[in-house]
């Protein structure tokens, strides 16, 4: 009941119309189930001389048209085109409310999932969501657009048609109903067992595409090793997997629609022979004959597509709650109080505790304070609360405990978009939409000149590479376009904040994938330009961490040290071990000199 | 920087004989199920044709004459007609979908095997979305057609021509008055089959934009909220939906306008036989049976005329898909074994010497050129220079993913082109800057370097690259699943595998894209002592970064555009205070 509620709030707006939907279908039906009655008419009482039992008008309209047989002809295209009408008027609503619905709802989600928090993004189950957003949404919208419209014709057509079959003859209309019930049974039984094999189907196709994909992404590996036969053998044995299932499927398939038919014909044979009977022994006319005869082909097959649409609309229901609990999700609140203080970047941590869980510690009791325009580095093993540090500055988390002050202002009470726009976060694994390049650059700041652009883009050291694409700046990215490598895109991601002029930049390990030489180039320009902005640089590369104004080493969330490079060095400690390890090579140098 | 080929090509041209004889090549295994689903489509459509005639001689023989005996012979026959009727549509249906799961797993599997012989400059040229197309959907549409659609077509063309024959039996007047309409309903079915296709073409194309557009939206979505860009991007996929909307409800209106037209030109034919119908039975002409009959024959005709429109329709649309498949088994691999070369060769030794080797992806732009390079069995070469400067070329050229274009390359002395390609690639161990691992157990991905490995082995390689103890660590040891493209373990730890991976290879070459990828400083020790581990005793080829592995290198190359231009041991280097001494004062002594 809930799912259906919520389908129904799904449709808000488009109720009318939908209305609109039902009715052309209900007129349709009526149209449809008209045409025997007048053949009826022409049969029995044009060329038989039937007495007809109709109202008055009709029964004169019939006496006065005699024997001209056109006259019929003509009222059943005049009904036929009314019922072209409604037919049309059907389809075209339907498909009119449905892919609205579709439309309004795929906004919908997309709006809500990009307002959803950080934190739901990290821990999200992407193809489960990809799924929500495309197949529920389409599962929905065909609902609405096709099934349920014809399950509205089938049940128009049983009442109608149940409707005229009484009035002509009650123990035809028993005959014509007896085995009706049996069909639909069947069939909703028959859907609801075969979901297993639907879905056995399915997953055996996912896992021959895996088989394909993995080969396609690793050939590399597959041919190195000269494991082509045992891939071949491998990608075979999915592949009669689902060779296998698709035919079990099918014929299940075939058992039904065979069985199905059967049990179709059975019932209008048993209409036919029994109203052979009856015409020849005089209980029926002819014409009411051919009506049952016409009447039972309209009924048998509506009936037994309902069983199958029956089963279908669970799915729907399953679908709209999948949604609705994408939509239930709280949606990040980016303007709060709407305090938006000028941002220059004196950072103040005091005491900040932070943790992913309830319980759980990530960042413990830090303290530190930058001054705007200069660098802090942060070193640290994986897993020691460098990220996080950082994303409580973008507010992309909150802290539990303590307090961050931007230019003296509490972080947690400026707003999200206000600060988001002030700190430009570059992260280690960037993410390029498929767009141009110089779009993909200019995404946070808008309209640029060109000799901005190539500025920032020089200073991230991948103007020359831009300038290689075919396309250079207007070079698509991604599938359709140019595939760029690791380190590309990492100093695409570095032009793209550096172009928005922040006041506070940071770096979350975002040279791992350039090659030393770049990354010095990368770092001198960035020195030129550094009291721009407060700086905050994350890296495993020590010799990328030496010339900070400050330099954090975190373990276990905690600051174990602190200083500039001449005072770490001074001590012993991670960061000399550290340095130590990596640089092992200086000495040789100096003494190769 | 290969341009992805992605264009979905639209054919609409005739259709290609020689192409799809090549295609029914493929089904030839299928031909008794082809040949059963034959003879079952057409029986069915004789009892489809009998159908209305049942009603005409239950009208004739009983109804009109006001008789009953035989009765119950003719329902006894209905019975036998229902029956046989049941059966052939199980038949045909069965007998379809044995050919269609039958065809789509042949072509799928030569397909996937012809994937295997192409050489990587058409992996170069071609997104694996794009392939992985070739090889789902496309070889889908490729087996429907071949079942269902050319069965439907039969049936069709056989429920025309037995209606045809019943109703010109019955009374050829009414029979070309009821068939007088045809012509002008398949024009019409054309039209609209082909107006309806193209509208739905267009949907799915919308529709798989609007597929990758959330596909960003939800990969993206972090990036989207440090860039602050929610209104833009609900901006930008507002217009794709409304797109799709606008072309979604084209097509629908379409569709909704075909059906009452056809419905209204079937109208007409019965309206014409009852009319002509009628007043012969009132003249005595024609019998009552014979004009409910004709009645039922007007709207039925009009079904296998729709079908074979629509097939038509779809025919050229599975042409398209039909020609990329087929191309790709067709496309001719760059790399092969020559027909001359020897089959029992002595076992590879290691030793690799570059003649003359000049190389172009494309011919435009040369990136190796007159190159020579001389490496003695066990050797150590690491290669050093910028990205683009054409180390991964002599790697790729050392491991025969490509063939040089000039000049020649000698194992243990011999031009490797006279050699099996698997004499190579079988002593080959290759490690990629990202590790590949594959779906499966941490097991499973190290005994992809020798598959015929014990468990102890297994291990053995582990322990021998550092790999052991974070294995053992985890909750299910080696047989922890690394999922999808190893996405549950981290970079360091993939790393470690693949080199576990190649060790139990035992490769006599080794080649290694060494990572640039940031792991912490203890992972980063690791990693380096199992590198030492496995260069001893093997000649290896080794792309860069790691200070440590280029420095006990026994050749140290640096390459710049093409060309070699240094070379020598690292203290040789140093002293010769060139780039390579720049490179790494610079790194250290930045002032």
């Amino acid at each position: 009941m809930k799912s259906i509620r919520i389908l129904w709030k799904f449709m808000a707006h488009n109720r009318l119309l939908y209305l609109g939907a039902i009715l052309s279908v209900a007129l349709a039906s009526l149209a449809r189930i008209s045409t025997p009655l007048v053949i009826r008419i022409t049969i029995d009482n044009i060329i038989g001389d039937e007495p007809l039992a109709a109202p008055l008008l009709i029964r004169n309209f019939v006496e006065n048209i005699g024997q001209a047989l056109w006259v019929p002809g003509i009222v059943l295209i005049a009904i036929t085109a009314l019922r072209g009408l409604f037919m049309f008027l059907r389809g075209r609503l339907a498909a009119q409310v449905s892919e609205n619905i579709a439309k309004n709802l795929r906004n919908r989600v997309y709006d809500h999932i990009q307002h959803l928090p950080y934190k739901y993004h990290k821990e999200a189950d992407t193809g489960d969501l990809m799924q929500r957003c495309t197949s529920d949404v389409d599962t929905i919208r065909r609902f609405l657009g096709v099934q349920l419209v014809e399950m509205g014709h089938s049940l128009f057509m049983v009442i109608f048609i149940t409707g005229v079959m009484l009035s002509a003859d009650s123990r035809m209309t028993a005959i014509s109903l007896a085995v009706l019930p049996i069909i639909f049974a069947f069939a909703v039984i028959f859907f609801i067992k075969v979901k297993k094999a639907f879905r056995e189907a399915d997953e055996a196709e996912a896992e021959l595409t895996t088989v394909l994909q993995e080969n396609l992404t690793g050939i590399r590996v597959v041919r190195a090793f000269a494991n082509q036969e045992y891939e071949i053998g491998r990608f075979d044995g999915k592949n009669m997997a689902y060779r296998d299932k698709v035919y079990h499927l099918i014929w299940l398939l075939a058992c039904y629609w065979s069985a199905s038919d059967l049990l179709a014909f059975l019932q209008i044979g048993v209409v036919l022979v029994a109203g052979a009977y009856y015409t020849a022994v005089g209980e029926i006319t002819i014409g009411t004959m051919v009506l049952f005869g016409t009447y039972i082909g309209m009924l048998v097959w509506p009936v037994r597509q309902m069983g199958r649409i029956l089963t279908d609309m669970g799915k729907a229901l399953v679908s709209a709650e999948r949604l609705q609990e994408i939509l239930d999700e709280p949606r990040e609140n980016l303007v709060e109080n709407h305090r938006q203080p000028p941002i220059t970047g004196n950072i103040v941590f005091d005491n900040v505790s932070f943790g992913y869980e309830p319980g759980q510690r990530v960042l413990e009791n830090l303290s530190f304070s930058v001054g705007a325009g200069q660098t802090v580095a942060i070193l640290g093993h994986t897993g020691s609360g460098k990220s996080s540090l950082v994303h409580l500055l973008a507010r992309l988390y909150e802290y539990d405990a303590g307090s961050i002050t931007i230019d003296g202002v509490e972080l947690n009470t400026i707003d999200k978009r206000w600060i988001r726009k002030h700190v430009a976060v570059v992260s280690q694994e960037p993410f390029l939409f498929a767009k141009t390049i110089r779009e993909n650059i200019t995404l946070a700041s808008g309209e640029v000149t060109d000799q901005e652009l190539h500025a920032v883009c020089r200073q991230a050291a991948v103007h020359d590479v831009i300038l290689s694409f075919d396309q250079g700046y207007d070079t698509l990215v991604g599938e359709r376009g140019v595939s760029v490598s690791g380190g590309q895109r990492q100093r695409i991601a570095i032009a793209r904040a550096l172009i928005t002029d922040s006041p506070i930049l940071i770096f979350d390990d975002s040279l791992s994938a350039v090659d030393t030489e770049t990354d010095l180039a990368i770092r001198n320009a960035l020195e030129k330009r550094a009291s721009r902005a407060t700086t905050f640089l994350i890296s495993h590369r020590v010799a990328s961490l030496s010339k900070a104004d400050l330099i954090l080493v975190l373990e276990d969330g905690r600051i174990v040290q602190r200083g500039t490079h001449e005072q770490l060095m001074a001590e012993a400690g991670p960061y000399a071990r550290t340095w130590e390890i990596q640089n092992t090579l200086e000495a040789e140098i100096k003494a190769a000199r | 920087m290969q341009q992805a080929v992605l264009q979905e090509e639209v054919h609409e041209e005739k259709i290609d004989l020689k192409l799809w004889r090549q295609i029914l090549q493929l089904a030839r295994p299928y031909k008794r199920y082809i040949i059963y689903a034959i003879v079952s489509t057409v029986v069915m459509a004789g009892g489809d044709a009998l159908f209305p005639y049942m009603t005409k001689v239950a009208i004739d023989n009983f109804v009109v004459p006001q008789r009953t005996e035989g009765l119950g012979w003719f329902a006894a026959a209905f019975a036998l007609l229902i029956a046989v009727q049941s059966f052939t549509v199980y038949m045909f249906i069965n007998m379809a979908g044995k050919v269609e799961s039958g065809v789509t797993y042949t072509i799928r599997q030569a397909g996937f095997e012809h994937l295997h012989t192409l050489s990587f400059s058409f992996y170069d040229k071609r997104a694996s979305g794009w392939l992985l197309a070739r090889l789902t959907s496309d070889v889908n549409r490729l087996g429907e057609i071949v079942s269902w659609s050319l069965i439907d077509l039969l049936w069709g063309g056989a429920a025309m021509v037995f209606y045809a024959i019943v109703m010109f039996s019955m009374n050829w007047r009414l029979a070309l008055l009821t068939i007088c309409v045809i012509p002008i309903l398949a024009l019409i079915s054309v039209y609209f089959q082909k107006q309806i296709l193209r509208a739905y073409r267009s949907v799915r194309r919308m529709n798989s934009r609007i597929t990758g557009a959330f596909s960003e939206g939800i990969m993206g979505a972090t990036t989207t909220k440090i860039l602050s860009r929610e209104e833009e991007n609900l901006g930008e996929f507002e217009t794709l939906t409304s797109g799709l909307k606008a072309s979604s409800v084209r097509a629908a209106t379409f569709s909704a306008l075909f059906l009452p037209i056809v419905l209204m030109l079937g109208n007409i034919a019965t309206a014409l036989t009852l009319w002509v119908g009628g007043n012969g039975v009132i003249a005595g002409t024609v019998t009552y049976g014979v004009l409910v009959a004709f009645v039922s024959y007007a709207i039925q005709f009009f079904d296998p005329v729709r079908e074979i429109a629509r097939i038509f329709a779809e025919l050229q649309m599975a042409h398209a898909a039909a020609e990329r498949v087929m191309g790709l088994l067709n496309t001719d691999p760059e790399i092969q074994d020559r027909p001359d070369v020897e089959g029992s060769v002595p076992p590879l030794v290691g030793g690799v010497e570059f003649e003359h080797v000049s190389f172009a992806y494309n011919p435009q732009e040369p990136v190796l050129s007159d190159f020579n390079l001389k490496v003695e069995p066990g050797q150590t070469v690491a290669l050093v220079g910028e990205t683009g400067s054409g180390k991964s070329t002599i790697v790729n050229l050392v491991c025969r993913f490509y063939e040089p274009t000039e000049g020649r390359i000698l194992i243990d002395g011999v031009d490797y082109r006279d050699r099996p390609l698997a004499w190579l690639q079988g002593s080959l161990g290759y490690v990629l800057q990202s590790p590949h691992l594959f779906s499966g157990t941490i097991r499973e991905n190290i005994r992809y370097g020798n598959l015929k490995a014990s468990d102890e082995e297994v291990e053995r390689a582990a322990e021998l690259v550092n790999a052991h103890e974070f294995i053992s660590k985890l909750s299910q040891g080696y047989d922890t699943e690394v999922g999808e493209g190893g996405g549950l373990l981290s970079t360091g730890q993939k790393q470690l595998i693949s080199f576990a991976r190649a060790i139990l290879a035992d490769p006599r070459i080794f080649v290694l894209d060494e990572a640039t990828s940031s792991i912490d400083t203890e992972t980063e020790m690791l990693i380096q002592e199992a590198i030492r581990t496995i260069l001893t005793g093997r000649t290896s080829f080794i792309i860069a970064h790691r200070l440590s592995t280029v420095r006990s290198a026994d050749v140290i190359l640096v390459i710049r555009d093409g060309k070699v231009q240094e070379k020598g041991s690292h203290e040789e280097l140093m002293a010769a205070g060139g780039y390579y001494y720049r490179l790494y004062t610079n790194q250290f002594l930045e002032d």
